[in-house]
């Protein structure tokens, strides 16, 4: 794998080999000493187009684990406020031959413009409302862990999917690794079409009985506003995941952070069903193990970059 | 009310005779090898392949296996001037729309500043005098800014050379607006062409609302944006008994309110981009920025009712929508990047390579339908008929070639066919009797 930008580019071998590396991850964050030196002297250059705390400080634990050295570049008070073209700024930081550039934006594809301007291994870190592939692979690795597996489960994705780009990594990801995805949101949150990814759409939470796993996105209060959804009460009254619906044998998700009360109700978020801070703990060996995938087979004296095997 | 004149800088008057060229013209219904000599820019003779004599100081141009066409009209280009010289200028347009096979094109209004007074149309015909290379004129807007809501002086800008009104680039959203434009047409003369599309719908949309653009999350424009304005204009239009020339048609429903309008005797045109043509939103999924336009591109469904109604009359011409952007304007992730493609090249070729080629459109009816466009804007359809104008194309139809492999004539490069090979290749433009264009290899060859 030279790049992480779309879960569309990985076959579910592919996912099962990162994630398998990210369990073998998973004892060195028990250790005391947190860190192995996989990836000593390899720069990862986080480049944030977008506010992002956990995702961002979660790929820095991840690189600083594997003894990776971290750039954090943040949009703001950068030379992008004084009007720096994206591609200007990734030919100027890839001038310090950065090994990884994980880039987060409010564009879709511009993980993919940017892998086209510089020699590094480019992960996409969410680009838009188009994909965020390390949290699909940290929600697939959390229910593997969880449930063994998800051949044949039934997962429910359910809030806003139109602006989500966390729905549309999982879609790929859940059926990759054979999963069912149902959809569930309001009309006007819900793209035309999006049946044509393989998944059913639905408009109530009447049936929430048959999934297996319910996975709620954060909805976000801007769209509050009368224009998409008329209110928080008729939202939280149609849609929210409560006591009421949820029931025990089912396995509750969410990308964070929680809108308490809206898309969740408190007692959800802190019930033994809701794994939620098992995905956060899944982002960092998850990350861990695709900034290996990626970098650990390749020479560090190499100047191309040129990927090669790894070394048996 | 006559149409003005076409504008262009002044150029000498070939004297040229085609030898043994397969000549298509669906006007003077020839399709057959010929003989076709021009004397002092007016077509003097046709004659049986290998029959005619150049005379002196002819040029002869040996035009074994090759086509000799009308040259096209494009109603529908973006020169970018005034104001946006960056991305083209007359020159530079011109020299692109030569390079495609056009003998006359229309320049768009939504310059910087827009083209709604008589003075800054005044001084375009002008600069085109100066600087085009073959015949063209310009559109004024139909609202003063561009904003949608007061009229310009639209019997002044008819006087001083306008060809035709639009607002293009934007719609005009305004029902009332729009009936009042028509109902001034009355005075103003001139057909009024209309982008449609309903803001309210389109919202921050970047490409066709579909399955593709569900499953990249970017916000789509739906085809309803485009076919409610078509129907609501196409109405007012038989209303106040007013002519209307619709651009860019890109989805079924236009094409099929436009049908039924034109069954109802609304004076209706429209047009078909090359683009909408043959490409479709599935090649969009890579989220290339030269395959981003207004409108977009669409389903398979779509384009193939606009094939059909291209086919049957129901869209009496195909236009470019010709929209150059600069590189770094283009270089930038798809929902940030300007709409428009360049297509004054490749227009051609393109529709030759999918639609003739591929068996769907004869190519006595890709002609004819690349040399209509000018009709809508009394720009009369070239013809190769003795004593008309030399407007001539000579193509190779079995060259092949990669678009943009050797730059563009257009200052710009933002072409949707960029990397694609196509079939036939226009070698020779003759505009108004002056040669406009000669293709580099082909001129090289002839000079030996």
């Amino acid at each position: 794998m030279r790049h992480l930008l779309s879960i569309a580019d990985l076959t579910r071998e592919d996912i099962e080999r990162i994630l398998d590396r990210a369990t073998a991850f998973e004892q060195i964050a028990d250790r005391e000493v947190k860190k192995v030196p996989a990836l000593r002297g390899r720069t990862v250059l986080n480049l944030f187009y977008e506010a992002s705390t956990r995702t961002r400080s979660s790929f820095e634990l991840a690189a600083k684990r594997l003894s990776a050295d971290v750039v954090n570049f943040a949009a703001s008070g950068s030379s992008v406020e004084k009007g720096e073209s994206l591609k200007d700024t990734v030919l100027t930081l890839g001038a310090h031959s950065p090994d990884a550039i994980v880039i987060r934006s409010p564009h879709a594809g511009a993980a993919a413009l940017v892998a086209g301007w510089t020699s590094a291994a480019v992960i996409n870190a969410g680009d838009g409302k188009h994909e965020h592939p390390t949290q699909a692979l940290l929600d697939v690795h959390t229910l593997r862990s969880k449930l063994g597996g998800i051949d044949g489960r039934s997962i429910w994705i359910v809030g806003d999917i139109a602006h989500s780009r966390v729905a549309r990594s999982n879609i790929l990801a859940f059926r990759a690794m054979g999963a069912h995805v149902t959809l569930v949101g309001p009309p006007t949150l819900m793209p035309r079409d999006i049946e044509a990814l393989g998944c059913d759409v639905r408009y109530d939470l009447d049936d929430l009985r048959q999934a297996d796993v319910v996975y709620a996105l954060r909805v976000q209060r801007e769209r509050m506003d009368g224009k998409e959804l008329p209110s928080l009460r008729e939202y939280a009254a149609r849609y929210q995941i409560n006591g009421r619906r949820l029931h025990p044998r089912q396995v509750l998700m969410h990308p964070g952070p929680v809108n308490r009360g809206v898309e969740l109700s408190g007692e959800v978020v802190d019930s033994p069903q809701a794994v939620i801070t098992m995905q956060v703990r899944a982002g960092v060996v998850v990350r861990m193990a695709v900034l290996y995938e990626l970098l650990a087979g390749t020479r560090l004296d190499s100047p191309s970059r040129m990927r090669e095997p790894q070394p048996a | 009310m006559t149409a003005p004149n076409l504008t262009r800088a002044p150029a000498r008057p070939a004297t040229l005779l085609v030898r043994g060229v397969h000549v298509v013209d669906p006007v003077a219904r020839i399709d057959a090898l010929h003989d076709v000599l021009v004397r002092e820019g007016e077509i003097a003779e046709i004659g049986n392949a290998g029959r005619l004599d150049a005379g002196s100081g002819a040029e002869v141009v040996d035009g074994t296996g090759k086509h000799l066409l009308p040259a096209f009209v494009d109603p529908h280009v973006h020169l970018r001037t005034p104001g946006q010289e960056h991305k083209e200028d007359l020159e530079t347009g011109t020299r692109a729309a030569a390079a495609g096979g056009f003998c006359a094109i229309l320049g768009m209004a939504n310059t910087d500043p827009v083209v709604d007074t008589a003075p800054i149309l005044g001084a375009l015909l002008e600069a085109a005098a100066r600087d085009a290379r073959i015949p063209v004129g310009f559109m004024a807007c139909v609202t003063r800014g561009m904003d949608g809501r007061d009229l310009t002086e639209m019997a002044e800008l008819a006087d001083v050379g306008a060809f035709g009104f639009t607002d293009d680039g934007r719609p005009i959203a305004d029902a009332g607006v729009m009936r009042r434009a028509l109902q001034y047409q009355r005075l103003a003369g001139r057909v009024i062409a209309l982008h449609e599309e309903d803001m309210s719908l389109s919202g921050t949309g970047a490409m066709h609302e579909g399955a593709v653009s569900a499953r990249l999350g970017v916000a789509g424009v739906p085809s309803v944006s485009e076919s409610t304005l078509v129907a609501r204009d196409c109405l007012l239009a038989g209303y106040e008994d007013a002519r209307i020339h619709l651009q860019h048609l890109s989805c079924v429903a236009s094409v099929e309110a436009v049908a039924a309008a034109k069954a109802d005797g609304v004076q209706v045109t429209c047009e078909a981009s090359p683009h909408h043509l043959t490409l479709t939103d599935e090649d969009v999924a890579g989220l290339d920025t030269r395959m981003k336009m207004n409108p977009p591109l669409r389903t398979e469904t779509d384009r193939k009712a606009l094939i059909d109604g291209l086919r049957d009359g129901t869209i009496d011409c195909i236009a470019t929508d010709h929209a150059p952007h600069a590189r770094d304007e283009k270089e930038v992730a798809f929902e940030q990047a300007p709409m428009g493609t360049t297509g004054l090249e490749t227009s051609f070729a393109a529709v030759y390579t999918e639609l003739v080629l591929g068996g769907l459109l004869g190519l006595d009816v890709l002609v004819d339908r690349l040399c209509r466009g000018g009709i809508p804007f009394g720009i009369p359809q070239p013809t190769v008929a003795v004593g008309q104008p030399a407007n001539l194309t000579l193509v190779d139809l079995g060259r092949r070639w990669v678009v943009g492999e050797n730059g563009y004539e257009s200052r710009s490069e933002n072409c949707c066919f960029a990397g694609r090979e196509l079939h036939g290749r226009v070698l020779l433009t003759i505009a108004a009797g002056a040669v406009a264009y000669r293709e580099r290899a082909f001129a090289l060859t002839a000079a030996k």
